[in-house]
Formats: C-alpha cells, sequence, structure tokens
C-alpha cells in the first residue's frame, strides 16, 4: 500500500501487445482514476480484453507500461496483483460449492476459516445468494452463477475489479437488471470498475468514461454524453449508432456555418473549430438521429431535406422513423412515440427532415 | 418386418457367441476352482475350496502374492504421479517439441513386452536392480504411466483453461492452484489410474519374468507352477488374480463413468 495516492490510480502508458506476427494492442493510452466506471468497449478483437487481461497480469505487455499508483507492474504476477475479474464464462470452481468458491480468494491470502466464511456470508448475502451456499456451482442459473463470481471477486474487498462481458452470457431480461446492479454496486462500494464490452448500450448505461478501440486502437476516450454528441471520426459515429452520416462537399462558408452539398441533399452546420475545409472539400455530416424533426411541410427554417417514409419501428416509447431522401440517401429520425402521434406516416408518403442549423458537426470524408 | 426380426435375432445370437468365446476359459476356470474332483472334467464332482486352500497353505504363492501387492501399490502411486505431472506438462505449457514429447510419453505400450522385458533385464543388470522388486516396479511404472497420463489427460481436456487463471487472478500461486484447483478437479482420473494401473501391474507378467529373479510376481509364480504340473491350484489362483483385476477395473470404470456424466450435464 502507497501512501500517497496523488494523480490517476492506473495509467496505461503506450501499451502494444503482439502475439507473434500479429498485434491485438497498439500503443494504447490512457488512464484510470481511483472510483471511476471505465467501460472498454469495440467490436471483437479490437484490443479490449487483450487490454484487460493485462490489466490483470494475465498477458504481457510486448511494449509501454502499465502503472498502479504511479509503480510500473508489467511484470507483476497475476496473483500478486490485487483486481480480481468477474469472467465472461464466469470460471468458477466447480468441484467446490458455491460458499467455497466465494472463499477462495480470501483462503489463499491466508484469512482464518472462521473469519472468511463469515465474510463470505456476508457478501452472498448481499448479493442474494445466501440461500445456496451449499449447493454445487452446476446446480445453479447463469444468474446465480454471475452473483457467485461477483461475490467471489467482490469478497477480496479490492480497489479495483475487472469485469469481462459480464452480462453477455445472461438473458435480456436478466441483463437489464444486473446492469443496474452493477452501476449500484459500483456506487455503493466506491472502487473502480473496468468493464469490457462490445454493447455500447451496455458501456452508456453503466460506465463514467467509456474507451472506444478498434483494431487494437483507441478511438476515442470520454464521457458516454461526449462520445454520443460529437463523435471523434467515423467509426465511433457508426459504432456508436444513433446518427446520420451524411457524405457531401463543403461549398461555402454562409454565416456562422458552413454549407454542405451532397446526394442527401444541403444543409448548413456549425463551421468545425478543429477542422480546416476549404471550399470544395469532402467532409461528413453527423446529424444525431433524436435531433431531427418530421414535418409535413416546409416551414423555411433551419435545414429542410426533403424525403419519403420508408418504415417504422416502435420499440415501447420510443420510434424510429426510416426516411429516404429524394437523393436516395437513408436518413433516420429517433422521436418518443406521443411526438409523432399526430403525424401520419404511412411507408411512400412525402415529408420534410429538419433539424437546426446548430445541430450536427462535421468529420473528414 | 420378419426379416428386421430375424437379423435382430441373429445379432444377438451373434454377441452371445462372441462373449461365450472371450469369456469361456475364464468362467471354466473359475468354475472348475471349486471343482472337489482334480481333473477339469464334466461331470462335476462337487462342491470344494480345497485348492483354494492348497493355494493359500502354498509359501511361494503366497510370496508371489505379497510381491505382486507391493509392486502393484508402488507402481500404482508412482505411475500415477508421473501420468498426471507429464498430462499436466502437456495441458498447461505450449513449447517445442511438444508432439515429440507425448508421442515419447505415450509409447512404452506400443514397444513389444518381450523386448520391454529384455531391455529391462540388460539395463538394470548393470545398475544392480536386477532381481529385485524396485526393478519390477520400474518396469511397471514404465509400462503403466502411459495409462495414468492418458486418464489424467483426458479428464483435463474438459478443465477451461480459465478456471486456473481464474484461481490465479484469485492470488493463488501456480503451485497452489495445483494443489486447490488442478488436483482436486482431476481427483477422479487420478483415483481411476491408481486402479488401473494396479491391475497392469498385478497382471503383467512378461517383464516381471524377465526382471523379477528369485522374487517372483504371482503370474510369474503361476507359469513356474505350470511348467513343472498342471494342478487345479492354478484354476483357483486365476479366479483368484481375475476377481482382483476386475475388481480394480471395474472400480476404474466406475470412476471416470460418474466423471464424464458429470461433466456431460448440461450448462445452464
Amino acid at each position: 500500500m502507497t501512501t500517497t495516492k496523488a494523480g490517476p490510480m492506473l495509467e496505461i502508458d503506450r501499451v502494444a501487445k503482439r502475439y507473434g506476427g500479429t498485434l491485438a494492442v497498439a500503443e494504447v493510452s490512457f488512464t484510470i482514476g481511483k472510483g471511476e466506471f471505465i467501460a472498454l468497449m469495440g467490436p471483437s478483437g479490437c484490443g479490449k480484453t487483450t487490454t484487460l487481461r493485462m490489466i490483470a497480469g494475465l498477458d504481457t505487455p510486448s511494449e509501454g507500461e502499465i502503472r498502479l499508483w504511479g509503480r510500473r507492474i508489467n511484470e507483476d504476477a497475476p496473483w500478486e496483483r490485487d483486481a480480481p475479474l468477474v469472467w465472461q464464462n464466469y470460471a468458477l470452481f466447480p468441484f467446490l460449492s458455491v460458499v467455497k468458491n466465494v472463499e477462495f480468494g480470501l483462503k489463499q491470502r491466508g484469512v482464518p476459516a472462521a473469519e472468511r466464511r463469515k465474510k463470505a456470508m456476508e457478501w452472498m448475502e448481499r448479493l442474494g445468494i445466501a440461500g445456496f451456499a451449499e449447493r454445487g456451482v452446476d446446480q445453479l442459473s447463469g444468474g446465480q452463477r454471475q452473483r457467485v463470481a461477483l461475490a467471489r471477486a467482490l469478497a477480496l474487498e479490492p480497489e479495483m475489479l475487472l469485469l469481462d462481458e459480464p452480462l453477455s452470457a445472461l438473458d435480456p431480461h436478466l441483463r437489464v437488471r444486473m446492469q443496474s446492479e452493477l452501476v449500484r454496486l459500483h456506487r455503493e462500494l466506491g472502487i473502480t470498475f473496468v468493464c469490457v464490452t462490445h454493447s455500447h448500450s451496455e458501456a452508456f448505461a453503466m460506465a463514467d468514461r467509456v474507451v472506444i478501440m478498434s483494431e487494437g486502437r483507441v478511438q476515442q476516450i470520454g464521457a458516454p454524453r461526449e462520445i454520443y454528441r460529437r463523435a471523434a471520426n467515423r467509426f465511433v459515429a457508426e459504432f456508436v449508432g444513433g446518427t446520420n452520416l451524411f457524405s457531401g462537399t463543403a461549398t461555402r462558408a454562409d454565416g456562422g456555418g458552413l454549407r454542405v452539398e451532397g446526394a442527401f441533399g444541403s444543409a448548413i452546420a456549425p463551421l468545425p473549430s478543429d477542422l480546416t475545409l476549404g471550399d470544395g472539400a469532402a467532409v461528413t455530416l453527423v446529424v444525431a438521429a433524436d435531433r431531427i424533426d418530421i414535418a409535413p411541410t416546409r416551414s423555411g427554417t433551419g435545414n429542410e431535406i426533403d424525403a419519403r417514409v420508408v418504415t417504422l419501428e416502435v420499440v415501447g416509447s420510443s420510434a424510429t422513423v426510416f426516411l429516404e431522401t429524394a437523393g436516395g440517401v437513408d436518413l433516420r429520425v429517433q422521436r418518443s412515440l406521443h411526438e409523432i402521434e399526430n403525424t401520419s406516416l404511412n411507408p411512400g408518403q412525402s415529408v420534410i427532415a429538419r433539424w437546426s442549423q446548430d445541430e450536427g458537426y462535421f468529420l473528414p470524408a | 418386418m420378419n426379416a428386421a426380426l430375424l437379423r435382430r435375432a441373429a445379432l444377438l445370437v451373434w454377441t452371445l457367441l462372441v462373449f461365450t468365446f472371450i469369456f469361456a476359459p475364464i468362467v471354466s476356470t473359475i468354475v472348475f476352482s471349486f471343482n472337489a474332483d482334480r481333473f477339469p472334467s464334466l461331470p462335476w464332482c462337487g462342491f470344494s475350496l480345497q485348492w483354494y486352500e492348497a493355494v493359500f497353505a502354498d509359501a511361494s504363492v503366497q510370496r508371489g502374492l505379497v510381491n505382486s501387492l507391493i509392486v502393484a501399490a508402488a507402481t500404482s502411486v508412482i505411475a500415477t504421479f508421473l501420468g498426471f505431472a507429464a498430462a499436466y506438462v502437456d495441458y498447461r505449457y505450449r513449447f517445442f517439441g511438444k508432439a515429440a514429447y507425448t508421442a515419447i510419453v505415450a509409447l512404452p505400450p506400443t514397444v513389444p513386452v518381450v523386448i520391454l522385458g529384455v531391455a529391462m533385464l540388460t539395463f538394470e543388470g548393470r545398475i544392480g536392480l536386477s532381481g529385485t522388486l524396485t526393478g519390477v516396479t520400474v518396469g511397471h511404472v514404465v509400462l503403466a504411466a502411459p495409462f495414468a497420463m492418458a486418464l489424467v489427460r483426458m479428464r483435463l481436456a474438459d478443465l477451461d483453461p480459465d478456471i486456473e487463471r481464474a484461481a490465479w487472478n484469485l492470488g493463488a500461486t501456480p503451485w497452489s492452484t495445483i494443489v486447490g484447483v488442478v488436483i482436486p478437479f482431476c481427483l477422479p482420473a487420478i483415483l481411476a489410474s491408481i486402479f488401473l494401473t494396479a491391475a497392469v501391474s498385478f497382471d503383467e507378467f512378461m517383464i516381471a519374468w524377465f526382471v523379477s529373479g528369485v522374487n517372483e510376481t504371482l503370474p510369474v509364480r503361476v507359469l513356474a507352477m505350470l511348467q513343472g504340473q498342471v494342478s487345479p491350484r492354478i484354476n483357483a489362483i486365476g479366479a483368484l488374480v481375475f476377481a482382483v483385476s476386475m475388481t480394480l477395473v471395474v472400480a476404474a470404470q466406475i470412476l471416470l463413468g460418474r466423471n464424464s456424466r458429470r461433466s456431460k450435464e448440461p450448462q445452464q
């Protein structure tokens, strides 16, 4: 235990991992603060799990450094670290009872039998599995195993908990419950959670900050809202979803904005501060689907695009309207159900898609 | 319909014939070991335990039996230990020449036992082990360890590699992971291996015949007796050896059966 704990808790500093000739993780850098809930997110093979395994010590970085409270831990063996992992397949010990599974880590640390039993029971109580203490793990359902895996990791009272796709093996209904339970546990315990997931809805729902990875590289780091409102690049915008990406050509500055024209039509968006776009430069305009309105006729304000309704998808209280612009470009609009209740949206119907000229941002094409 | 029935009947008869052919000698050995008459001929002359009494009274048979039991016990423990170690190395590590390593470990049972016996005799003669029970045990370990490895390896194939990593992740050193996770997981296979390698050793004749010298094991003693005279005592010994071996093998089978049934249970 270090006495001073200033600065970030965990630093991933230009870490790379090579397996033979293939590069699984390339030059990944980010930091994790104490008590943060971080999600590592990306499609399969993006290097997120390898990164998590390097934090746990199950893989050693080929390059770069991992520091815990400023101390290099690259070479620390997994059993010397204090970062228990909740495995995707739970990896419970099949020959041990539930309570023995939960006690396992404490036993390794030499905690006396009576004390570790007491502690294990406390955690099992907390996670609602105390009733299964003496059962074999093969007699439990998936959700119960998940709780055993959590109790087994948390019984060590670590300063950091690692989670590898903790919800992917659960059925959808359980997944939502477990998701809010993880958030609650994180809030109550105040420890750091590092969670790997391929689902942006999970990551965005749970994490304080999200690290989006692709092909071994970090694409963007930020709070869910930041990422959602402004993707750093095309990959992130597409992966996160919920946005429209319009390809076009920058034509001219128009007031405080830049006009872009393409197959989708023509629209104005705020002039980017971090991107110099000359006249005629190819750009991508990103507009969030929930910022677009549907109107029966033109009003002459904001960006207006002629479109045709393709189909309507209603999930619960929100609706996604799929449109096709006059130029044949797909356009998605997301509204709450009651906002479109009085608008008739039959397939084939002509409508106007409208959004404010302050909305939308540019990415290089 | 009738043709199918006929075919099934024919198959049944054929199967029964095959089993009869295989087991008739064993059954006759057991039956005649209880026969009061000195000659193994029908009709049976009445039930008697005299041949068993004679066997147990024969000091050379007793010595042979004790020797066999000592060698079998030592062999089973050593061979299982080595087999487990070999299987674990195969499971845990990836290294250059691994295919060669596993092939060499699995090799001994494929070598004709006569050759193995002669080789053992010449080698052990040089290092002064020939003629001792240690020498016989060494030979039997060489023969039995591959069976132990095969059994443990089969079990390890069902051990998710993440289980070991999970133990490390929870603070267990590699050594305490082997003791606390790998061995408990493999326990059914380890016990089965102890029974099976004991059976291999208990039945083994050729190596023991070459190496044992004056410290004859039971099978060697039996052959010596056969060469002298055919006595119904042989039947009694045969029945006893059969009973011991079958017990060991069946015990191993039960353990392995339970083992695989549990791992085949649905994962939900």
